[in-house]
C-alpha cells in the first residue's frame, strides 16, 4: 500500500512540476496576470478609490467582500479558541 | 507559565516601549493608504503590545486594561463595523461595500468618500485583529483559565 502512495504522489509531483514549464516567465508583461484587470488597476485606481497604495485599494475596495470573509475568517478563529479552551476558575 | 517575576529590566523596557508599539501600530492603520500596512498589520502590532505586557507582567495586569468581556465584544465589533459600512451602503442605495455612495452622508466628493469607507473598513479589521491576537495568546498560554501560574 506504501508502494503505490508513492508511486501516486511522484506521478502527481512529477505533474507538477512539468506543469510549472508551461507558467509564463517573472514579470512577463504579457502574461494573463498582467494584462486583464491589472492595466486598470494601475491606472484608474488613484482616480477612482483617491488610494496612492494599489494593495490597500485592492484589497479593502475593488475586493472588499473577499476581505471581508477574511475577516470572519480571523473572528471566527477567534470564538472557536474561546468556544474550544475557556473553563471556569473552579473546574 | 504566566508569573510575575522580578526583572525591573524587562519590565521597565517594555512599560516604556508598549505606548511607542500601539502608536506605531495606529499609524500603520491609519497610513495604510499611503506606506504597506493596514488592518491586519496594525491589529497584529496592536495586539503584540498586549501580550508583551502579559509576559513582562502578568495577566492580571492587562485584565485591568483590558477586560475579558470588553475584548470579546471587540472582537465582534470589528466585524460589526466592517459589514456594517457595507451596510450603510446598501440602505442609501449603492451595492454592498460600494464606498461611493457615501459621500451622501459624509462632507467629501465621492471618490474621497471610497477612501474613508476604505479607512472605516481598516479601522475595524484593526479592531477584531487586535481583539483576537489577545483572546488566543491569553486562552492558550493560561489553558483557558485567564490566570497566572494556571500551568506551571
Amino acid at each position: 500500500m506504501k508502494v503505490f502512495a508513492l508511486i501516486a504522489v511522484i506521478i502527481t509531483g512529477a505533474a507538477l512540476i512539468y506543469s510549472t514549464f508551461e507558467m509564463p516567465d517573472w514579470g512577463d508583461a504579457g502574461s494573463p496576470a498582467n494584462t486583464h484587470v491589472s492595466p486598470r488597476y494601475i491606472e484608474s485606481s488613484i482616480k477612482e478609490t483617491a488610494t496612492p497604495n494599489i494593495v490597500t485599494s485592492v484589497l479593502a475596495d475593488y475586493r472588499g467582500y473577499d476581505t471581508l470573509g477574511e475577516t470572519t475568517v480571523i473572528f471566527t478563529a477567534g470564538m472557536v479558541c474561546i468556544l474550544l479552551l475557556r473553563s471556569k476558575k473552579d473546574d | 507559565m504566566i508569573k510575575d517575576f522580578d526583572n525591573i529590566i524587562i519590565k521597565t523596557v517594555c512599560r516604556i516601549l508598549t505606548p511607542f508599539l500601539q502608536i506605531f501600530a495606529l499609524y500603520v492603520i491609519a497610513h495604510g493608504h499611503y506606506s504597506p500596512g493596514g488592518g491586519f498589520q496594525g491589529g497584529c502590532i496592536l495586539g503584540a503590545s498586549f501580550i508583551l505586557l502579559v509576559i513582562a507582567y502578568d495577566i492580571d495586569t492587562v485584565k485591568k486594561r483590558m477586560s475579558e468581556k470588553l475584548n470579546t465584544v471587540m472582537c465582534s465589533l470589528g466585524v460589526i463595523i466592517y459589514a456594517g459600512i457595507g451596510l450603510t451602503c446598501l440602505i442609501l442605495g449603492a451595492n454592498y461595500l460600494d464606498y461611493g455612495i457615501l459621500h451622501r452622508v459624509l462632507p467629501v466628493d465621492a471618490v474621497k468618500a471610497r477612501a474613508m469607507g476604505t479607512l472605516g473598513i481598516e479601522i475595524g479589521v484593526g479592531i477584531t485583529v487586535m481583539s483576537v491576537m489577545i483572546s488566543i495568546f491569553l486562552n492558550i498560554a493560561s489553558g483557558g483559565k485567564h490566570e497566572e501560574g494556571a500551568i506551571d
